[in-house]
């Protein structure tokens, strides 16, 4: 046991660190210093400069274009794109839906869509909420049934709605699921779609959430036709699929490195900022006890993270262990959110994105969109299993009770 | 001892109560936020004429209704389970409250227009590098000839894009932070000099940045004793806070009857989720909180007339409604779910507003230090 580099890891992280200063595009620097929404094409173009240098998908087998890197590798790449403040890669395609089709699907599923994924020209977004399917995500009731179509195909015709898709305003394609057999037992009778946006019947429409953005919509399906072939692993077998990739949502959902990054951010704006007695915020006893408690359970946390990483790469996959990581990783985070807006006292409360359209900010530009971030961090600790059905699933299947 | 309320506060409340149930519901609340003015002057215009409560805590002989804290707490309550956003803290009882204390020879006319609803006052105290001290000022007001000169910056004027008149805080004497040489004005927002940039805040309200260039202000500007004006300031601020304290409750008590209702119908494994039993602890900690919250803010609004005990009563009540709005609010969203984090949904405004009510008038560190300062003495 011990935490050294070698030299080959410390040299590969000179590397990260050299590319990433080379490469990474100016004009989507620009437009995240600007903190406005990005548009689709922004959203995608770190991705394709990884997707040409073969670093996109760290996470996949090799011989499908994974880096084939240690966990230390894996470990010192995320530090290094989050101390950078990279754009995180979207997790749709490249770590939720990926990992499913590489382990489930067919060769030609495989062949068909991965690369799509790989190269970021295909925008996937994710068809699992429905209004009556939360928590329970197993009661969902969009409904897939068998028919033959005009060109003698058999496809399934698709009803129902969708809900919570996150950026599904841009995506070209989705993964449903969806309930083919209406008798049998909530997840015995689920089926995983892979459905092309732009069938007939498709509807998205914005939900805005309490901050003001438009990140999630709902999605509806009105007799929306998908041919049978995109139906990934077996019929009424769908569960399978999706319980492989909540898991995989929910390791990546730590977000450590991300956190740390943030962490140096909070202390950066609480050496600026001042308290009652004109001292830095961080030499106030109270502010500077909570950065540190918050530093320590990151410390934590990361600690944790790592553990699960030496684990997976021994062989063992992401286990409900990546509970754990999902329920402190969120807290961190909405802990680092609060403390950022407390730090800049009075002007936290500003709007800026003002309603006569201008957008010039009033005190200090670290402060513009503070609260909005931290009311739109409330998800955190709903989405992917809300921290309370997390906190079911190591009850049930890691502490047996 | 009685908690009870008298027969006029419960009118009050009824009155109150009744009109906003009438003219403030969720939906028209949102239309007017999101949209210029911000506020309704036709609202204003009824709590002065129909509803006479802008007169609530003046003597009866200004044309008040001859009460005090315990009234401004009851009006505040109501506003805060139905986010009213019209200017009743600023004007009656900030505003109010400086002409009421300060002895100043214009009080009753001013005090007169504020209860025919046609003086509307701001609070401009903060400033950039202030954060919750009173006294941090770089707003500086020098004497000329029998007036004044008024120079700075105050942050975030919650209220002011409604206002005529801005309460102002300012160094007339000593060095930066002193307790000494503090001085409060009132100043017309349309004087020479003033200029204001206003925004809507993240909770719905109206705030501005208030410039002053060289602002002229007669010798009548003046509200209580030049270079001697904080103890003034200090007896105001936590009479607000007192009644922040009160509209915190309104809103803790509609986050947390909204949760209740919200998971007694959300069904999920079949079962309404309310009867999850890690829920309904979760729901009875809030439950607490928010009683724990209506008791400080009785006993803060109790003893805020009593200067003796006023600062750390008042402290106290500001750091229980602190923790209690962030328990509350964020509590209130998680068991909500997703539907928690849609704008279409009033719980997040509430929550909004809750998490700036948590920082009004300093934050729980801020007023924790302040109560430990005055219960336990300097530390050592």
């Amino acid at each position: 046991m011990n935490l050294d580099f070698t030299p080959e890891e410390n040299a590969f992280r000179e590397e990260v660190r050299t590319f990433i200063a080379e490469n990474y595009p100016a004009a989507l620097r620009k437009a995240q210093d600007e903190g406005r929404p990005l548009t689709k094409d922004e959203y995608l173009m770190w991705h394709k400069v990884l997707a040409r240098k073969g670093w996109v998908a760290p996470g996949w087998p090799k011989e499908l274009g994974g880096t084939g890197w240690t966990p230390t590798q894996k470990y010192i790449w995320s530090e290094e794109t989050a101390r950078a403040d990279c754009l995180p890669i979207l997790p749709f395609g490249m770590s939720m839906l990926a990992p499913v089709v590489y382990t489930f699907g067919t060769d030609e599923q495989k062949q068909r869509f991965l690369p799509g994924i790989y190269n970021g020209d295909v925008w996937w977004c994710q068809g699992y909420s429905e209004p009556g399917a939360g928590s329970d995500l197993a009661s969902l009731k969009t409904k897939a049934e068998r028919i033959t179509g005009d060109d003698g195909k058999e496809y399934y015709l698709v009803n129902g709605q969708k809900t919570w898709t996150t950026l599904g305003q841009y995506a070209d394609w989705g993964f449903f699921l969806v309930r083919t057999d209406p008798d049998a037992k909530p997840q015995s009778g689920i089926s995983f779609l892979l459905v092309d946006m732009k069938t007939p019947g498709i509807t998205v429409r914005p939900i805005i959430t309490l901050e003001g953005g438009h990140e999630v919509n709902d999605v509806f399906l009105d007799n929306v036709k998908v041919p049978v072939e995109n139906r990934i692993f077996h019929e009424n077998q769908g569960w399978t699929c999706a319980k492989a990739l909540l898991a995989h949502e929910r390791s990546g959902i730590a977000g450590v490195a991300r956190s740390k990054r943030n962490l140096e951010k909070l202390r950066t704006i609480a050496n600026t900022e001042r308290s009652d007695t004109g001292s830095a915020l961080l030499a106030d006893g109270f502010f500077r006890r909570k950065v540190a408690e918050l530093e320590i359970d990151l410390t934590a946390l990361e600690f944790t993270e790592l553990r699960t990483l030496a684990g997976e790469s021994s062989g063992k996959g992401p286990g409900p262990e990546s509970s754990i990581l999902k329920i402190k990783g969120t807290e961190i985070q909405q802990r680092l959110q609060e403390l950022a807006l407390e730090a800049v006292g009075h002007y936290g409360a500003p709007f800026l994105r003002d309603l006569s359209g201008s957008n010039a900010t009033v005190g200090p530009d670290y402060a513009d969109g503070l609260a909005g971030e931290m009311f739109n961090g409330r998800k955190t600790s709903i989405y992917g299993g809300s921290n309370e059905i997390q906190r079911n699933i190591i009850a049930k299947a890691v502490l047996g009770l | 001892m009685d908690f009870s309320f008298t027969e006029e506060q419960s009118m009050l409340r009824d009155t109150v109560a009744a009109y906003l149930a009438d003219h403030y519901d969720f939906d028209k609340r949102r239309a007017v936020v999101t949209k210029e003015p911000g506020w309704r002057p036709e609202v204003w215009k009824a709590f002065a004429e129909e509803l006479g409560i802008l007169g609530a805590p003046f003597p009866e002989e200004l044309g008040g209704l001859g009460g005090g804290p315990i009234e401004n707490m009851v009006v505040m309550e109501e506003f805060g389970k139905a986010l009213v956003v019209e200017p009743y803290l600023g004007t009656v009882v900030i505003g109010g409250g400086f002409l009421k204390h300060s002895g100043h020879a214009g009080a009753a006319d001013l005090i007169g227009g504020i209860i025919e609803g046609r003086n509307i006052f701001a609070f401009a105290y903060a400033e950039p590098k202030g954060r919750y001290n009173l006294a941090a000022l770089e707003t500086t007001a020098k004497k000329d000839g029998a007036g004044w000169v008024l120079n700075g910056h105050k942050a975030v004027v919650l209220g002011a894009p409604f206002a005529t008149h801005l309460i102002v805080t300012a160094r007339t004497a000593g060095g930066p932070r002193d307790a000494q040489g503090i001085s409060v004005f009132i100043v017309e927002k349309g004087a020479k000099g003033v200029t204001t940039r206003d925004y809507p805040t993240v909770d719905g309200n109206r705030a501005s940045e208030v410039y002053f260039e060289n602002v002229s202000l007669g010798a009548d500007a003046l509200i209580g004793p030049a270079d001697n004006g904080l103890p003034l300031v200090e007896k105001v601020v936590d009479e607000a806070i007192a009644a922040t304290c009160a509209e915190a409750c309104g809103v803790l008590r509609k986050l947390h009857e909204g949760t209740l209702e919200y998971t007694k119908q959300r069904k999920q494994f079949g079962v309404p989720i309310s009867s999850f039993q890690v829920l309904q602890h979760r729901m009875v900690d809030m439950f607490i909180n928010v009683e724990q919250a209506v008791s400080m803010t009785y006993m803060a609004n109790i003893k805020v007339t009593d200067d003796a005990e006023r600062a750390k009563a008042v402290s106290a009540a500001k750091v229980q409604i602190g923790k209690a709005c962030r328990f509350v609010g964020q509590n209130a969203i998680q068991l909500h779910g997703g539907m928690g984090m849609t704008d279409e949904m009033a719980i997040g405004h509430y929550f909004k507003r809750a998490t700036m009510i948590e920082t009004a008038f300093g934050s729980v560190d801020h007023h924790l230090a302040r109560y430990e300062f005055l219960s336990l003495g300097q530390a050592a």
